[in-house]
């Protein structure tokens, strides 16, 4: 299953492909402006620009994991500063939320955990539940109160025999979207894997069946509708991250 | 017999620091800019020639490594200008009643600036205010960027949509006083060359 899993996101991250979402990039990344701007610099070839700021990326991912805390917890509010309503965001529009039947539901696991077994919803609603009422920071500025409960994610990876002193916890997502996380912020006491939003099941647009709610991370290191999640040493990237966001996004 | 002789205005220091100054803010304002764009706060946004980055994440990698430059560079600055005495000579004395004076005239078109190694009052004050205004930027875009890491500099701000606010007025008002020191040094040309050699001519 970890070889099925680690094989998906390799053809996800092929060279070609690679090289083809940098082409992408550069065609939307530099502005006329941009380009104007550099031509006083001595990086005026468009490409080595790009290079600089992917590696400035990487150097801001380290400062970040450097500068986590893991035992500073994120802010938590009275029950009535939460935002309603609570607003949708993903990759697409509110009409294509995928919909998923819960009954058939399996959560898979994969790479270095020791205890693969698939998960059935009933099973992670009979784990210890708590709850958080936290503020969600998205990537574009705005930011939202909500309410989400689920189980500690330190607790179940510790329960499924995760390898944590591995880097990365991976997450495939029946919205094709992916991300992956450092262990250390995995394991943040305030990390989980959230059933429900505002003491209900978890609605589909809220990401059905569960999401990994994180308060200290930007919204979009949160992942909705997770299929499968693995442990690896390798950074698996993300639908975001591969296309120039920050990989670390920390808040 | 007279000679001319040629007096260090602007320190090196000064004027490799201004200079960079100069192209961090640049990138720093158009990114930034591309950023607000994404959710814009009030009811307009920048137009897509003035930004850079060309979407939300170009524009977001521009800004956290321009913001590198900005903060090293500044860095030299200010413990420079500190340490060397370069802010309390040219910056201090300031009086309120001197500011008003000197910004009146130079509304009426009347204030002088003769000898370019003595700031006068309403530069003094610009000069300084863009300073703090700069530090607030910085402080309130760290705020910004790590809100939990940082809360009790967030904190300080009203938490994370007080420092999102802050860091926009703060944005507002470091291009505002450089619209008008731009402005000023067109309408004073003679002080634009002084910022590349650092020296005036002056009659002994």
């Amino acid at each position: 299953m970890s070889n099925k899993m680690g094989g998906s996101f390799l053809a996800h991250r092929t060279p070609q492909v690679a090289n083809l979402e940098r082409r992408l990039f550069l065609k939307r990344g530099l502005s006329v402006g941009a380009l104007a701007l550099l031509a006083g610099c001595e990086l005026t070839d468009a490409e080595s620009v790009q290079k600089v700021l992917w590696a400035m990326s990487g150097w801001n991912d380290r400062v970040q994991d450097w500068l986590f805390d893991p035992s500073r917890l994120a802010p938590e509010f009275p029950e009535s500063r939460i935002t309603r309503p609570f607003p949708f965001n993903g990759y697409y529009s509110e009409s294509e939320v995928p919909v998923i039947d819960g009954t058939d539901y399996r959560l898979e696991l994969g790479g270095m955990i020791r205890d693969a077994k698939p998960w059935r919803l009933p099973e992670l609603y009979a784990l210890p539940q708590v709850s958080q009422v936290t503020r969600h920071i998205c990537v574009e500025g705005w930011s939202a109160i909500g309410k989400w409960s689920g189980v500690r994610f330190s607790d179940f990876l510790q329960r499924v025999g995760a390898d944590t002193t591995a880097k990365y916890v991976g997450f495939q997502c029946a919205d094709d979207y992916s991300t992956s996380i450092d262990m250390a912020t995995a394991l943040h006491p305030q990390t989980l894997l959230a059933l429900r939003y505002a003491d209900e099941i978890l609605p589909p647009k809220y990401g059905f069946p569960m999401k990994l709610r994180m308060p200290t991370k930007l919204g979009f290191k949160n992942p909705k509708h997770i299929a499968a999640i693995f442990v690896t040493n390798e950074n698996p990237g993300g639908y975001w991250e591969d296309k120039g966001y920050n990989w670390f996004s920390g808040s | 017999m007279a000679a001319d002789i040629k007096e260090l205005v602007h320190p090196l220091v000064v004027r490799v620091t201004h200079w960079i100054n100069v192209v961090a803010l640049l990138l720093m304002v158009a990114s930034g800019w591309r950023i607000y764009n994404a959710d814009p706060i009030f009811d307009f946004s920048f137009p897509d020639e003035l930004t850079l980055g060309g979407w939300l994440a170009g524009a977001l990698q521009w800004h956290f490594a321009a913001m590198w430059l900005l903060v090293l560079n500044g860095l030299v600055y200010v413990c420079y200008g500190i340490i060397s005495g370069h802010f309390r000579r040219k910056l201090l004395p300031i009086s309120p009643v001197a500011v008003l004076r000197d910004v009146r005239d130079a509304l009426r078109g009347r204030l002088a600036h003769d000898d370019l190694s003595v700031y006068n009052a309403a530069q003094r004050a610009a000069y300084l205010a863009l300073i703090i205004a700069l530090i607030v930027m910085v402080l309130s875009g760290l705020a910004i960027w790590k809100p939990v890491q940082l809360y009790w500099l967030a904190s300080l701000m009203g938490d994370y949509e007080g420092a999102r606010l802050l860091h926009f007025f703060a944005m507002a008002a470091v291009v505002l006083i450089v619209v008008v020191h731009v402005v000023m040094v067109i309408l004073v040309p003679r002080t634009f060359p002084t910022m590349f050699t650092g020296r005036i001519r002056r009659a002994s």
